[in-house]
């Protein structure tokens, strides 16, 4: 398991390829990206991503772990980035490997859920005006956990 | 204790952190006396279901116990991935 919270870039290319192979003994690999979503306005400069440095790794590690034992994983990965970003910049990913393919898509289905709730990461839109607004936690986004 | 603040909470407060003294038995105590520092605390607090607390950097209610309790940080509901 690997969790890493950084202001960097990653390689999305490299990170899967590692990660896949050294995925020893799965039989499937379950990949997804998160990305900088441009405003339905079109009015966004960037998007900047606030977190709780104590506190981040931790809960990250904890649900990458209740992951890994839930579904028999046999690794995962997780890259969470925070500062400003841009429009198209990857904001973060995970990896799933698992000997069958639905616990691998389950499973990473499971991290993004929490980690979207449970992780301290808040976003803030910055517009191309100067102004900026913290985006809201949404109902779906809770009601999402419930499935788990 | 520490009392950390983020997102809208740093904000509206106007700082990340302080220093607390504080005989608050559970969270929901704390929150009254900072609420009757200041209007800028008052307006902060003023909506509790908008607002998440963890207590030692795990999630915790607002009835929680505050004893050994050595950080306190409040924030609004994550928005992570």
């Amino acid at each position: 398991m690997r969790v890493a919270v950084q202001e960097a870039p990653f390689d999305f290319g490299a990170e899967a390829e590692t990660f896949a192979r050294g995925a020893g003994g799965a039989g499937a690999v379950v990949t997804f990206t998160g990305v900088v979503r441009e405003a339905d306005s079109g009015a966004m400069a960037c998007m900047e991503i606030e977190h709780y440095p104590g506190m981040t790794q931790k809960a990250l590690e904890q649900i990458a772990t209740e992951a890994i034992s839930r579904w028999d994983l046999t690794d995962a990965l997780v890259i969470h980035r925070y500062g400003r970003l841009a429009p198209g910049a990857q904001i973060m990913m995970v990896a799933t490997a698992a000997r069958h393919r639905v616990a691998a898509f389950d499973a990473a289905e499971y991290l993004m859920d929490y980690l979207k709730s449970r992780a301290p990461f808040w976003k803030k839109e910055i517009l191309r005006d100067g102004s900026a607004d913290w985006v809201a936690a949404k109902d779906a986004d809770e009601d999402a956990l419930r499935r788990w | 204790m520490e009392v950390l603040y983020f997102a809208w909470v740093r904000e509206r407060i106007g700082l990340p952190k302080e220093r607390v003294e504080t005989s608050a038995v559970t969270v929901a105590e704390l929150v009254e006396e900072l609420k009757a520092r200041e209007e800028r605390y008052a307006a902060a607090f003023a909506d509790l279901s908008a607002l998440r607390v963890a207590l030692d950097q795990e999630l915790a209610e607002f009835d929680a116990p505050l004893a050994g309790v050595r950080e306190v940080a409040f924030f609004p509901p994550m928005t992570g991935g």
